[in-house]
């Protein structure tokens, strides 16, 4: 049995545990990398490198980290809910849906307007599609969990309907919707960059980056800095002593999953609006659940999360320039790397508390020999 | 007799997919009865296949694969279960894991040893579960409707598939007939009257654990080795959620449970046959409608518009001794 | 310091001849991080008796018998059944020496039936079949031996309260257990329960079980008990015949030095009624009425005490008038007015001045993983001094907190400190502070000083009369029958969701309460 341990000091418990646990699923990773008969070091290498090692590469990492922040945003913000939103996936898909409605049948609006309303219609269909899963929990006491992984099958199936056989051009093989205007895209940093002056190699890079900066504000600054942040805590940290404090939990709840899907739209507005400038299939190719990982590794605060989302941008930015030089190292190392830090960072937080609070105590009672 | 041939095909081909649903939510009915949530069952399926497959292919025996399946699921699920068990954890947060782990894992190892963008190689004859001809299926099947369903939906599966069908009655009678399923029963609903009666709630939940990664690891084989004669990445396909759905649409029993995936599997065939066929009056039913079926019904499930599903009320919930 | 106790060793007569005692508990010692639940614990029962161990809430009585059942195991000390040293490190081991349990929170599988509880882990082979006919035939005989009858195929979570008590008892019996602990076992009983219940420890005890029962409740324990322990504070101070001793000389023992120093408390001035309650029916989350037709009013300038034994509605009851748990039947009057329906919740009541120091500040009153003040401003925290823009401004907040735990003396004075790293007496004083720091007219009050150290609840029932004092209504909810005392001008008393009687403060004593709270009136009789 265990005996209760001292507390540990607060610069152990933010900073020491949290990066022994993401070094542990690296270390494992690094192992994998050798089993499959690769020099992990030279990949680790290759990796920085591709990422990192000129422009096109940051451009990429940037481009990719900012779907990571969107999907990491939605997925702490409902953890301080005290809920699990594993249908960020399906939310995020639902909203490129919204926003390829409003690029294409909007056209009349005048100029940029266009994008904007596309945003915005990204975040209303991501919000609604996560408040129904919300809604159902709040009111009918469907477990969420259950509800947003039934909720992803029902919105890659939705779509798969819509692209196929409503929304795709006529004649056309491919499962996707026309171009969208040129109006309803989010400008690239190069294009924006090029009356500047400044050569930036052609990246997806686009100002998403900027709109996902300040949604990580927009949301340290809600759970931390308003009524509602408060409300949504205390709903998470403990319902009843919310009820006492005349706060409801299901209307927290509701509320909570409407900003989680709109925080999810801006996975679409980066890569639909951002880059793609038309409506594909399976766009968010896993991205949500990059969240997941972005989001417990982050800690669920907006600064953790920005540096996570960068981290697995570099994992995915490297990881394609990796798979590309070592064949064998594919694009699923990232997936499993993902995977560990979810286990490693998630599941078996407390795994290394144990020892390291032996360790500290030895440390500092041990008397000076 | 045209429409009974289909239905016989329809059917048949309800069973083949239902298969895998069948094993895996049965896994699922062990982990959750002893009170761990197990989302990752779609990760442990893959896992399964690959290791199945990997080792037929290595071996020539699909047996020496089933093992090995079974063995790689099982080592998944005790890690989910330490995770669950000794260190308490968030067990979505673990399903989720071993979800992503498994989805990875697989394609990467599969891609390094055969370089086919993680596909294995073809298997044939003795690596896979061939079909079973059950005695008399020739002459009996002669015989209209009876003879034609004895032949065609009874006889000509795989022994796996015979496995599966076997083991909802014996998890039923395991269940409710022995002293394991009446404390595993217990377990999941409240392990401090376990713990006080002097039973070792670990102990239970371990077994559970293992049983449901010995299953779900049928299920996999099942697919790379019966269903299929490859392992593919993602081949699982959402079968995994599917199962959970059944099992929450089962209210966590075994019979019911078996009914859910054959009903699941079915409505899967009769997607597969409906596609681009127009129906009178109705029109082309969009393939996808049908597919999503199953989790429609069970959100509706959930949401307690048709009936309740009251999971186990101690699962998902890691077991702390009060002070 | 800690010189061992002998536990009224001196009273015991060991005639010798004699079997050995059922259970002898020598030098019992347990820590938990930095509470020491139990202080070299010395225990001696007799073979066939019923022992009664008495102590206030947080004494280490349920500690010890979980130290007995294999639940914990001790730090160091000794246990003997019949005289025999063993080691118990688990359940099963208690059980295998003939311990039985029935804990305060049953141990019971809700939706299986009453054979299934019992015969868990008694099932007498790897297949059910046969052991659960030897069980359902052993229920039978039990049944008949000791008046225990229930219906084997019954669902354990469709029965009273009082029938699941009985299988966790029969759960024991069919163990084989020479020795049945039973912890609280009449709070959660009703008093035609709690009789039927000790008739059946008494026909145990006739049968040569020994028979050892956990309360605070002297009435239960003079009634029922051939010997008595106390504990107080971790220790066992003292242990006596019930026949030579008395409820006072007991309650001295329980309390040690009087600490419950009686407030000096000036005469009250009741004014005009601020709470009137008419008729009001509450249910419990099970949908069980527990709040059953009460009516009473409340003055301004009152404590208005409520009495009784715990879970007889008072929760419930506090709840209600706090606006978290819906009225079934009956109606609230705030000064005359009745309570719309639109306004009875938690925030429209704060508003009209009604606040409330819940019974549990762990789990209602405070948020343990927030800061102090953020802990200190939950109700309050829509008000516009936490901020009047769309942002709080944390200065403000952390002002208000600071002058909160300084008017009452809440240390640390850390208002950015954690709330669960506070100690239970002063995280009491920060609930109470927010509370009564908004000037409410009415206050709520549930047991304001359950769990928290001396110093402390002097500090508390000062500041309450001072409520009192300064022109409010407060209702007091307390299990604590010196805390009634101390406080009240006028009690109630509810037993089985009904009020049984009411007195004034100087008109009543122990007995008289004690009667009310078992049901009978003696003075309506």
């Amino acid at each position: 049995m265990s005996s209760p341990l001292k507390p540990l000091p607060a610069w152990a418990d933010v900073a020491l545990i949290p990066l022994i646990n993401v070094a542990a699923a690296f270390v494992i990773s690094g192992f994998v990398v050798l089993a499959i008969g690769e020099n992990p070091l030279e990949a680790v290498q290759i990796l920085i490198t591709g990422a990192l090692g000129d422009l096109e590469g940051i451009g990429f990492t940037l481009y990719y980290a900012t779907s990571f922040i969107f999907t990491g945003l939605a997925v702490a913000i409902c953890f301080h809910a005290g809920l699990f939103n594993i249908g960020v996936e399906g939310q995020a898909y639902i909203a490129g849906l919204g926003a390829a409605l409003a690029a294409l049948y909007l056209g009349f609006l005048p100029g940029y307007s266009l994008v904007v309303v596309a945003i915005a219609a990204a975040a209303l269909f991501g919000a609604a599609f996560a408040a129904i899963p919300g809604y159902l929990q709040a009111k009918r006491d469907s477990h969420i969990v259950i509800t947003t992984i039934m909720f992803n099958y029902i919105a890659s199936a939705l779509m798969g309907y819509l692209l196929v056989d409503v929304l795709r051009v006529p004649g056309q093989m491919n499962a996707e919707t026309p171009g969208f205007s040129k109006y309803a895209a989010v400008p690239q940093f190069h294009e924006l960059l090029a009356p500047l002056g400044i050569q930036w190699p052609v990246t997806p890079f686009n100002l998403s980056f900027l709109l996902a900066l300040a949604a990580a504000l927009a949301v340290w600054l809600l759970i931390w800095r308003t009524r509602l942040g408060y409300e949504v805590r205390t709903v998470g940290a403990n319902a009843t002593a919310a009820i006492y404090g005349g706060i409801s939990p299901s209307r927290i709840t509701i509320i909570t999953t409407l900003l989680s899907g709109a925080l999810a739209g801006g996975l679409a507005v980066n890569v639909i609006l951002g880059q793609e400038h038309r409506l594909i299939l399976e766009f968010t190719g896993g991205f949500g659940f990059v969240g997941i990982a972005v989001a417990l590794m982050g800690r669920a605060h907006p600064v953790g999360i920005i540096l996570a989302a960068i981290l697995f941008g570099v994992l995915y930015q490297g990881g394609d320039e990796l798979a590309f030089d070592k064949p064998k190292i594919s694009r699923d190392m990232i997936v499993v790397i993902q995977g560990l830090v979810v286990l490693f960072a998630g599941a078996l937080e407390h795994m290394f508390r144990r020892p390291v609070s032996v360790l500290l105590a030895r440390r500092t009672t041990q008397p000076p020999i | 007799m045209e429409l009974f041939d289909t239905f016989i095909q329809i059917f048949g081909s309800g069973i083949r997919l239902g298969v895998p649903l069948i094993l895996a939510c049965l896994a699922g009915l062990w982990s959750e009865r002893s009170g761990v949530v197990d989302i990752g069952l779609e990760g442990k399926m893959l896992t399964g296949a690959f290791a199945g497959a990997a080792f037929a292919t290595f071996t020539g025996s699909a047996w020496i694969g089933l093992l090995a399946g079974v063995t790689a699921t099982v080592v998944a699920s005790l890690i989910h279960g330490y995770a669950s068990i000794d260190q308490r954890a968030n067990q979505i947060v673990s399903g989720t894991a071993i979800n992503m782990v498994a989805d990875g894992l697989t394609a990467l190892i599969g891609n390094a040893i055969w370089s086919q963008g993680g596909r294995t190689p073809q298997l044939s004859d003795t690596a896979l579960f061939n079909a079973i001809t059950l005695p008399f299926a020739e002459s009996f099947g002669a015989v209209p409707i009876v003879g034609s369903i004895y032949r065609h939906l009874i006889s000509g599966h795989d022994i796996v598939t015979y496995a599966a069908f076997a083991l909802v009655p014996l998890t039923y009678w395991a269940l409710y007939s022995t002293r394991f399923g009446l404390r595993l029963r217990a377990v999941g609903e409240n392990p401090a009257a376990v713990d006080t009666a002097g039973i070792s709630v670990r102990g239970l939940r371990y077994s559970a654990v293992i049983i449901c990664g010995v299953l779900v690891g049928l299920s996999g084989v099942y697919l790379s080795l019966a269903q299929a004669a490859f392992f593919q990445p993602h081949m699982s396909a959402g079968k995994g959620f599917i199962a959970l759905a059944a099992l929450v649409f089962a209210k966590w029993r075994p019979w019911p449970a078996l009914a859910t995936c054959l009903l699941f599997g079915f409505l899967d065939a009769l997607a597969t046959r409906l596609q681009g066929v127009e129906l009178p009056a109705i029109g082309a039913i969009p393939v996808q409608a049908i597919q999503s079926l199953p989790y429609i019904l069970t959100v509706v499930l959930l949401a307690g518009f048709i009936g309740k599903a009251i999971p186990p009320r101690a699962s998902g919930i890691p077991y702390v001794k009060e002070r | 310091m800690a010189a061992p106790v002998a536990a009224g060793e001196d009273r015991v007569t060991t005639d010798a001849g004699r079997a050995p005692p059922a259970i002898e508990l020598i030098g019992i010692d347990k820590s938990f991080g930095p509470v020491h639940a139990n202080k070299n614990v010395n225990l001696r029962v007799e073979r066939g008796v019923i022992h009664g161990i008495v102590g206030e809430n947080g004494a280490g009585k349920s500690t010890l018998m979980s130290i007995l059942y294999g639940f914990y195991e001790a730090d160091a000390g000794e246990i003997r059944i019949n005289g025999e040293p063993v080691r118990i490190r688990s359940s099963k081991e208690a059980i295998s020496h003939g311990i039985g349990m029935v804990h305060q929170h049953f141990m019971l599988v809700y939706p299986l039936s009453v054979l299934d509880n019992v015969m868990l882990g008694a099932e007498g082979g790897p297949l059910l079949a046969n052991g659960a006919n030897a069980i359902r035939r052993r229920l039978a005989e039990l049944g008949k031996e000791y008046g225990l009858e229930v219906d084997p195929d019954a669902i354990v979570g469709e029965l009273s309260v009082g029938l699941q008590q009985r299988v966790e008892i029969l759960k024991a019996l069919v163990r084989g257990a020479e020795i049945l602990v039973l912890d609280e076992p009449t709070a959660v009983l009703t008093p035609a329960e709690a009789d039927q219940l000790f008739e059946m420890l008494r026909v145990l005890k006739s049968e040569n079980k020994t028979i050892i029962f956990i309360t605070h409740k002297l009435r239960e324990i003079m009634s029922l008990t051939d010997r008595v322990s106390v504990m107080r504070r971790g220790e066992m101070v003292a242990t006596f015949d019930t026949a030579r001793t008395s409820p006072p000389e007991l309650a001295d023992a329980m309390v040690g030095r009087k600490v419950i120093l009686k407030i000096d408390k000036s005469e009250a001035h009741p004014g005009r009624v601020a709470l009137e309650v008419r008729n009001l029916v509450v249910r419990d989350d099970r949908d069980v009425v527990r709040v059953n037709g009460v009516s009473f009013v409340l003055r301004e300038g009152e404590i208005l005490g409520v009495a009784g034994v715990a879970g007889n509605g008072q929760s419930e009851l506090l709840e209600a008038l706090a606006g978290i748990r819906p009225l079934s039947a009956g109606e609230i009057l705030v000064d005359g007015e009745p309570l719309p329906p639109a306004e009875h919740n938690p925030h429209a009541e704060r508003l009209i001045g009604i606040g409330h120091v819940p019974e549990d500040r762990h789990r209602v009153g405070l948020v343990m993983p927030f800061e102090a003040c953020e802990s200190a401003m939950l109700g309050f925290h829509y008000e516009t001094v936490y901020g009047r823009g769309l942002l709080y401004d944390r200065k403000a907040i952390i002002d208000d907190a600071e002058h909160k735990m300084e008017a009452f003396d809440v240390r640390p004075r850390a208002p950015l400190l954690k709330t669960a790293n506070f100690s239970g007496g002063n995280q009491q004083k920060l609930v109470l502070a927010r509370e009564i720091e908004r000037n409410p007219k009415i206050m709520l009050v549930g047991q304001p000083t359950r769990g928290v150290d001396i110093g402390a609840i002097e500090f508390i029932h000062k500041r309450i009369v001072a409520q009192r004092d300064a022109g409010k209504a407060l209702l007091l909810v307390s299990v604590e029958l010196d805390e009634i005392f101390a406080l009240s001008d006028r009690i109630i008393v509810l037993c089985g969701g009904r009020i049984t009687g009411e007195r004034r403060a100087e008109d009543t004593n122990a007995q008289d309460l004690g009667l009310l709270m078992a049901g009978v009136d003696e003075r309506a009789a």
